[in-house]
């Protein structure tokens, strides 16, 4: 009954959303397409970079390309659905989040709801672009399994990013102010998580396994993916990203307690 | 002369409060370059040395392309200008005895190079410290030096007169984000911003240096890691000083057409 409650909420927040970007019709689609532009020359400047190169590290044009449409469209949702993490800051500064505090529901579904911002989707459509070149490029023997594992892929780096966009509205709670410390992780993983983690070398890779969890949702279930590993385990790496959310969770409630209200 | 002179000192003040940021950018800043090395060394590797630039170039450019980031990105135009012509303070700057066109230019100038200032020296010393082959390297020449001085002084003139022409578009439309972003994109590859310009195929390169994106940071960071040099230059400097110009007045021309026209917003 809960869960019902809080889709049909979370929907009508969306909703509002929507219809209130609509009333700006030019604007919406100028950030739409800007942000569309800002991935599509992200894909160029691959293209252009491979057109004297036959592959890097064992990861061919149509590889990259996967990976970069991956990270692009895990990025986009994230954002869609997150991006009131992201300006968090303003929330607490004005005390918006006192209010919130109130009302008989979840934080978070308020948070995220108020947010949504439909105008996010513009890498999608990047996205779908090169996931198609990328596909009909490789060489990858398609079965359910694969196919899977892209779409674990994809929610895993949808969680993650949300997750880590979690962690650091959480900080605001601290520092009042937005540090955009966390943008390194975020923006970060975004445009370097392009090529597969393992061109970067070690230092990176441990990093990407161990303090964040990167490789959970890239490099591993990648080489799944393109048939350098057999082990289907590796398709449900993945979904590991679960504890991940459960820590950045722990996170935010200790923040909520530790909040103290500012703003008027 | 002096009054600009004013309005760039204050900015310049107003710039440097923001410590704790400069500080978070400046991690971003190193992170990404280094990561951005590390690509280019696998992809460097991967070519057998048949890139078009060398290795240590590629890495010359990186550094000072994150050093000098605040410098050359489009971005980050001035806010407080967006500001201004949203809330209506507008109508305060068009009461002062002086050119707009100019303070607005010196402002946006002063902005940069505050932020410039403060930012390079950390990325610098660090670019410099760090091990082998990620390692800045010096300039090629102290006459290399001396032009890399000149064409980013050059560079940044023609930067900041294109975002004053996005400032000039603002007065058409009520919510310029959406242009912002759009200009944003094409301009960030168009610069060499993602990739530097040498590794576009001809074609796409020949398009590129019609336009005046490419003679902002391009020009001084290839002259620096000695990309550009010899007879190449001459030309390249003439260029950009075309650009400057042509923007400029394009710039002033715009805004002799809005002043007419302006509406005052808010109240």
């Amino acid at each position: 009954m809960k869960i019902k409650k809080n889709v049909t909420l979370y929907l009508r927040y969306a909703s509002i959303c929507i219809r209130s970007a609509m009333q700006y019709k030019m604007s919406f689609v100028l950030m739409i397409l800007g942000r569309f532009l800002i991935a599509f020359t992200e894909f160029l400047a691959i293209k252009f970079l491979f057109s004297g190169l036959e592959e890097i590290k064992g990861y061919s044009y149509a590889d990259v390309l996967l990976c970069f449409s991956i990270i692009q469209m895990s990025f986009a949702f994230a954002e869609l659905f997150g991006n009131g993490f992201k300006s968090f800051s303003f929330m607490v500064k004005r005390g918006e989040f006192d209010r919130m505090l109130l009302r008989p529901c979840s934080p978070i579904l308020q948070v995220i709801g108020t947010r949504f911002e439909i105008g996010r989707t513009g890498p999608l459509i990047t996205a779908i672009i090169t996931l198609f070149i990328g596909v009909r490029n490789s060489q990858i023997d398609w079965n359910v399994a694969r196919v899977l594992t892209l779409v674990f892929m994809i929610l895993g780096g949808t969680f993650l990013f949300i997750g880590l966009f979690m962690i650091g509205a959480s900080l605001c709670f601290f520092t009042i102010e937005d540090t955009s410390i966390i943008n390194v992780l975020t923006y970060g993983a975004k445009s370097h998580g392009k090529y597969p983690l393992d061109i970067y070398g070690k230092g990176i890779m441990s990093f990407c396994t161990y303090i964040i969890p990167y490789t959970l949702i890239q490099y591993y279930p990648l080489q799944y993916l393109l048939g350098k590993q057999s082990n289907v385990l590796l398709a449900f790496y993945p979904l590991g990203i679960v504890v991940f959310l459960v820590i950045c969770y722990g996170v935010w409630c200790l923040g909520v307690r530790n909040y103290k209200s500012c703003g008027s | 002369m002096r009054k600009y002179l004013l309005f760039f000192k204050l900015r310049f003040a107003a710039g440097i409060q923001y410590r704790m940021a400069t500080v978070t950018a400046l991690t971003t800043q190193l992170i990404w370059g280094l990561m951005e090395c590390l690509a280019y060394k696998t992809i460097a590797e991967a070519s057998g040395g048949n890139l078009p630039m060398n290795y240590s170039s590629i890495v010359s450019y990186i550094w000072l392309k994150e050093a000098f980031l605040v410098l050359f990105n489009t971005w980050a135009a001035d806010n407080d200008v967006f500001g201004m012509i949203q809330n209506g303070d507008i109508a305060y700057e068009l009461c002062r005895p002086v050119s707009v066109y100019s303070m607005w230019f010196a402002r946006t100038v002063g902005g940069r190079v505050s932020e410039a200032v403060l930012r390079c020296v950390p990325v610098l010393l660090c670019a410099f410290l760090m091990p082998e082959p990620y390692r800045m390297g010096l300039p090629v020449s102290m006459e290399a030096f001396s032009l890399f001085i000149l064409t980013t002084v050059l560079g940044l003139g023609v930067t900041v007169a294109f975002c004053m022409l996005v400032y000039m578009l603002c007065f058409f439309t009520i919510s310029p984000q959406g242009w912002r972003m759009v200009f944003t994109g094409a301009v960030d590859f168009l610069s060499g911003n993602i990739i530097p310009l040498p590794f576009f195929p001809q074609e796409y390169l020949n398009i590129a240096e019609l336009l005046p994106f490419a003679y902002m940071q391009n020009i001084p960071f290839r002259i620096y890691c000695g990309d550009l040099a010899g007879a190449d230059i001459f030309p390249a400097v003439l260029k950009q000083i075309m650009w400057l110009c042509l923007l400029v007045l394009g710039g002033v021309f715009l805004w002799k057409k809005v002043e007419k026209k302006i509406v005052v917003q808010g109240g």
